[in-house]
């Protein structure tokens, strides 16, 4: 099997730190597969965040190779990124909806920058806001709306354009249990159906088990540990998506 | 909990990895906040453009106005008779017509009558210049049929020597020497307004885009890391750009041609000969029209390289 077909992202050896400080992510060295549900762990200031950032295109490492989709994020160009992350769905921690926008115009977002057809966008938009349970919030904007709303828009917003990855910072912070388990499902949905491989970030322990087919990785200071063997290569297959469950 | 529905299948041709295009009309409209005709970008963008407009009429209009006075001159000699006695100086006066007329290469000669002389100079000398109490020299206008050269004047002098003593030949450009010289620096002014001014222009879009690149910064980083390449992002900064430089440099356009034709209107009510050689031609007018369309044109530069460098900074 080819390596790099095989995997969707590669750290190896991985450092970043800000400016001058000391490294908040050092030595970390695995593999993301596709179709796999990763929940990424650690208490506040582990470096769940940077280690997002890494993920979702928003920094580079300061030491270290990363390989995505096959391709070596160090060397590439900077212009060359914009597609890397047209395949990537990201919900931030605070939303990150445009405040001035509807709940549809910020789902369909990622479709107009990709230059879809109009009427295309429409019925797309109008599906993913019908999926998510908005249709009768389609245009109110974002200060208008609850968080739990703002969750749903971020996160149909993430998945409209069928993203290869689905990248989550802390996405059940803000709203309460039924509304976090509700959005586990909604990540679980896109993982088992579309096959979307789906990271994310919590300090939650208690949603860790909500998700049986889940992999954990655990961030501690800045050092990644591997206690349910989700980074080990090959993944242990079960689940819908043939990926492991510890 | 309410049960999940399935995921709605997605459309044919959308897809992630999609290749990208620039953002259009409401499509672009929708990505950055709403933005009105009534910040100071507009008002800034007239009032230099029509400063710039102003300044190039006018430096066109002196370039006119001497090229005309030169065309006029250009072929032009002055021929003085310096003769105290009054009966000397007709006689020789029209001798040196005469000896004028027959050179080859003269097209006109006129004596220039006495009283017309006397008129010239009354603002300067008074009644004085008509009661013959002070003389004045005959004088002479030959007009040759080309150019008026050193060898010209120098052939003029030489023909005139045996009959007429002391004839002084002058190129008649050669007065307005200092007055051209004049005009030329102020051509040089106005273009160096011109300049000034468009850099005043550029500075200001300079700081518009960076303000509205600064206030947009949260849309744009949300544009960016949802896939927007460079060009998708500044095509929306620039299609505000436009808007905004198109309005101003219309604006400013239409002032500084209002104030330009009202100038020249005051102008050509002095009834001066001079004067009336400053007038625009319809060359001239395409070049003050063109002025508007550059102002857009250096506004969209400008914007484009400060929005290249502020995303520069960004992954």
């Amino acid at each position: 099997m080819n390596d790099h077909l095989a995997e969707i992202v590669k750290f190896d050896n991985v450092g970043l730190r800000y400016g001058t400080d000391p490294e908040v992510l050092s030595n970390l060295s695995f593999t993301l597969y596709p179709g796999s549900f990763y929940f990424l762990t650690g208490a506040s200031g582990a470096g769940k965040t940077s280690l997002l950032k890494l993920l979702y295109l928003a920094q580079r490492p300061s030491r270290g190779a990363i390989r995505m989709f096959g391709q070596d994020l160090i060397t590439m160009p900077r212009e060359r990124l914009p597609d890397l992350r047209r395949r990537l769905g990201v919900v931030f921690q605070n939303f990150r909806l445009v405040p001035y926008l509807s709940a549809f115009d910020n789902v369909a977002l990622p479709l107009r920058l990709a230059g879809t057809d109009e009427k295309k966008v429409v019925k797309a938009v109008g599906d993913m806001l019908d999926w998510v349970g908005l249709s009768h919030r389609a245009h109110a904007i974002p200060a208008t709306m609850s968080g739990g709303e703002q969750q749903r828009v971020a996160i149909a917003r993430a998945v409209i354009a069928r993203p290869r990855m689905l990248i989550a910072d802390e996405p059940t912070g803000n709203v309460d249990p039924e509304m976090a388990l509700k959005l586990l499902r909604l990540f679980e949905a896109l993982n088992n159906r579309v096959g979307t491989t789906v990271v994310v970030a919590t300090h939650d322990v208690h949603l860790l088990k909500k998700v049986p087919d889940s992999l954990i990785m655990r961030l501690n200071k800045g050092q990644l540990s591997d206690p349910t063997g989700a980074l080990r290569y090959p993944p242990r297959p079960s689940g819908p998506a043939g990926n492991g469950a510890a | 909990m309410s049960p999940l529905p399935p995921l709605p299948s997605a459309p044919e041709g959308i897809e992630a990895e999609a290749r990208p295009v620039r953002p259009k009309g409401r499509a672009a409209a929708r990505l950055l906040p709403p933005t009105r005709l009534t910040g100071p970008i507009p008002c800034v963008i007239a009032i230099l453009i029509a400063l710039v407009v102003m300044a190039a009429a006018g430096g066109l209009a002196l370039r006119n106005l001497a090229q005309t006075a030169r065309a006029d001159l250009a072929s032009a000699v002055s021929v003085q008779v310096i003769e105290p006695n009054p009966d000397l100086r007709a006689a020789r006066g029209a001798a040196a017509v005469k000896v004028l007329t027959g050179i080859e290469g003269v097209k006109a000669v006129r004596l220039v009558p006495e009283a017309e002389l006397a008129a010239m100079l009354e603002p300067w000398l008074g009644e004085a210049a008509a009661g013959g109490d002070v003389p004045i020299p005959a004088l002479i206008d030959v007009e040759l049929n080309r150019k008026v050269d050193r060898a010209g004047i120098a052939r003029i002098e030489t023909a005139l020597a045996a009959t007429v003593p002391g004839a002084r030949v002058d190129a008649q450009g050669d007065w307005l020497r200092p007055v051209y010289d004049a005009l030329a620096a102020l051509q040089y002014l106005a273009l160096g307004l011109i300049a000034l001014v468009a850099t005043a222009t550029a500075a200001a879009v300079w700081l518009a885009a960076r303000n509205a690149f600064a206030g947009a910064r949260e849309t744009v980083e949300i544009m960016h890391l949802l896939g927007a390449s460079s060009p998708q992002i500044a095509a929306v900064f620039l299609r505000d750009v436009l808007r905004e430089s198109v309005f101003g440099a219309i604006m400013g356009g239409l002032m500084g041609v209002a104030a330009a034709w009202l100038l020249g209107q005051q102008f050509a009510a002095l009834g001066s000969g001079m004067v009336g050689g400053g007038g625009l031609g319809l060359g001239d007018w395409l070049v003050i029209a063109a002025i508007p369309l550059a102002g857009v044109l250096l506004a969209l530069v400008t914007a484009r390289i400060t929005i290249a460098l502020a995303l520069r900074d960004m992954l």
